[in-house]
């Protein structure tokens, strides 16, 4: 019995190399287990805790799975139209200039549906950070094919695969907006594993403290899984990931500013 | 020390805006109402004031601004014209779920689809029984002369914050183009953020210690609640009905026939009013200055009074659906109309009575 440690014997100062950061809720994620979104939460609220920034930051959240982000990240927040959290955005910056603000949006949100609200933010430079998890599916509703479904790749509505000529192929979106003279830091990241999530807590933090610079749009998209819409395991769909959607949508800096 | 101007309804609402504080405008050029943008641009109003101004991609994007900006607790308004107004029909349900206080001007163009530019007052049933999704209603103000169309801006900004709602102008293109004299008022200073923290405690201005996190969703996924939020967004309809019916009578306490009518249409019924008068016929003008509320419970009361009452609208008879349910089937109720962008003249009006009733 002497060897029988208990929790607070582990939970000491010294101890400690890890925390949850205080910025999440004790609200239990509501996403799938295996997920990226859960990571991709925390390190944005990390960016937050570490600017200091919990009064002055406010998140915009439209429909699709992380419509529900507010219950998870301890800040305010608006919930959005579809596609529409860049207009929100736009309002709420100029209104209060002072305030971080940042969109998290879906594919399908972000480049079907509110397409003209992306690329007009991006192109009038709203000096705000843009978050797009990118998964290839629409997962809130059921795994249905997304603008950035791959070629070939199956979903409820394209069940024999995305065939390219007549449905159209997957949308670039990212590059796109990286051609806009408005658009300050462009990104892609990814969080399947603890190095890529490091690097793109760092990307996600320059793109937090480019808003003081006030030189226009910080855009990162993040290349996530949807273990559930893909019908596969997480492990599975990590490495699907690896095999098939980073080729296609390479991982790294698009648009950096210069130094 | 009165100020004068000799304005187009359209410039007298960004001037009105400018001088209540106004936060912010967004919006998107159509025709008969860009005449609101072009004077905001031209004013400077962000060397004015600080009113930020921004001409949006689309009708969609601007209301969208207009959530965010209430969200943030802020004034804010937007204008456009009937096919602009279906476009933005998706914000305003969202901004009516979310409980945010916000202007939307409505310059009334002819329909259905593009129409015609010239006026009509045929969006009354989007804009009085809903017209986005879910059980939702706005206050609607209906201003006849320009002096209206200013000073609304003040009057539903007052309601918009008192009840967390958004409220329409109802206006078209007739009192939106022409030109008349406004007596303007005096410049006010906007909010400062302490003060925006201070009258909306649920803004999302930025979470500090002293309080919960603010959240702006009008998202709920659990039925029995989302069905109590409902109940609360009815009972505060209700007290609207009770406590805010505007309206106004002309030469009704004789009158043995009224006519109802709003906006351009009553214009041209306090003539045919007149011109009634004049051949003997005792008639009078009931003006509904809010369509939502609508004023029933004086209607019903005329209809122990008249024989019978005339709607005049520029639509194919939209409003007069409230007037038939006010008057408890008391007496007959007939509807007159122009639609396309014609505006009836003062003759046809009394033309049109003395054919339905004499």
């Amino acid at each position: 019995m002497a060897e029988n440690v208990i929790n607070k014997d582990i939970v000491k100062e010294e101890n400690l190399v890890y925390k949850k950061t205080d910025l999440l809720t004790e609200k239990p994620l509501s996403y799938c287990p295996g997920c990226g979104h859960g990571t991709v939460h925390r390190l944005v609220m990390e960016v937050v805790e570490e600017l200091e920034a919990q009064d002055k930051t406010v998140g915009v959240a439209p429909v699709g799975c992380s419509v529900l982000a507010y219950e998870f990240m301890d800040i305010d927040m608006q919930q959005a139209a579809h596609g529409r959290a860049p207009a929100l955005a736009t309002a709420i910056k100029r209104l209060f200039p002072e305030n971080y603000v940042f969109t998290y949006q879906g594919d399908g949100d972000l480049a079907a549906i509110g397409t003209a609200e992306t690329i007009h933010a991006c192109n009038r430079g709203e000096n705000i950070t843009i978050i797009f998890v990118n998964n290839g599916i629409y997962g809130m509703t059921g795994g249905q094919m997304a603008p950035t479904t791959l070629p070939g790749m199956k979903s409820s509505t394209s069940p024999y695969g995305r065939e390219v000529h007549s449905m159209g192929a997957p949308m670039k979106i990212t590059e796109l907006v990286a051609e806009l003279p408005g658009t300050y830091y462009v990104t892609r990241q990814a969080v399947h594993t603890p190095a890529a999530a490091r690097k793109a807590k760092k990307a996600l933090k320059k793109a937090f403290e480019n808003q003081k610079l006030q030189k226009g749009l910080s855009f990162v998209e993040i290349v996530s899984n949807c273990n559930s819409g893909w019908k596969m395991t997480p492990v599975q769909a990590n490495q699907w990931m690896v095999d098939n959607m980073f080729p296609f949508y390479p991982l790294g800096d698009i648009k950096v500013p210069e130094e | 020390m009165k100020e004068l101007r000799l304005m187009k309804g359209n410039e007298a609402i960004a001037e009105a805006a400018i001088r209540a504080g106004v936060d912010g405008y967004f919006g998107y050029p159509i025709t008969p109402q860009s005449e609101v943008l072009e004077y905001l641009m031209l004013q400077k109003p962000e060397e004015r004031t600080g009113m930020v101004v921004l001409q949006a991609e689309s009708e969609v994007a601007a209301i969208n601004m207009v959530y965010g900006g209430a969200g943030a607790g802020k004034m804010i308004m937007t204008s456009s014209s009937s096919p602009g107004i279906s476009l933005k029909q998706e914000g305003i349900t969202y901004i009516a779920g979310a409980e945010l206080p916000c202007l939307i001007l409505n310059v009334v163009r002819g329909g259905p689809g593009l129409g015609t530019i010239q006026p009509a007052q045929s969006d009354y049933f989007q804009s009085v029984k809903g017209g986005g999704h879910g059980d939702y209603r706005m206050i609607v103000l209906a201003p006849f002369s320009v002096q209206e169309m200013y000073d609304f801006v003040e009057t539903g900004f007052d309601l918009a914050f008192k009840y967390r709602t958004p409220v329409m102008v109802l206006s078209d293109g007739a009192i939106g183009q022409m030109m008349e004299k406004v007596e303007v008022g005096e410049q006010k200073q906007r909010l400062s953020n302490e003060q925006v923290k201070e009258r909306c405690p649920w803004a999302t201005t930025g979470k500090d210690a002293n309080r919960e996190r603010n959240i702006i969703t009008s998202l709920d996924l659990d039925p029995q609640q989302q069905e109590d939020f409902n109940h609360h967004l009815q009972a505060k309809y209700k007290e609207i009905e009770e406590k805010e019916v505007r309206f106004e009578e002309i030469q009704t306490e004789d009158a043995e026939y009224i006519f109802v009518a709003y906006g351009t249409s009553s214009r041209i019924c306090q003539k045919s009013v007149q011109l009634a008068r004049a051949k003997g016929l005792k008639v009078g003008l009931l003006r509904p200055i809010t369509l939502f509320p609508f004023p029933s419970k004086r209607l019903l009361e005329l209809s122990k009074q008249v024989k019978g009452i005339l709607s005049v609208e520029m639509s194919a008879g939209q409003m007069i659906e409230d007037i038939k349910l006010a008057v408890e089937c008391n007496i007959p109720v007939e509807h007159f109309g122009r639609m396309g962008g014609i505006i009836p003249s003062p003759e046809e009006v009394v033309e049109a009575l003395e054919q339905k009733f004499l």
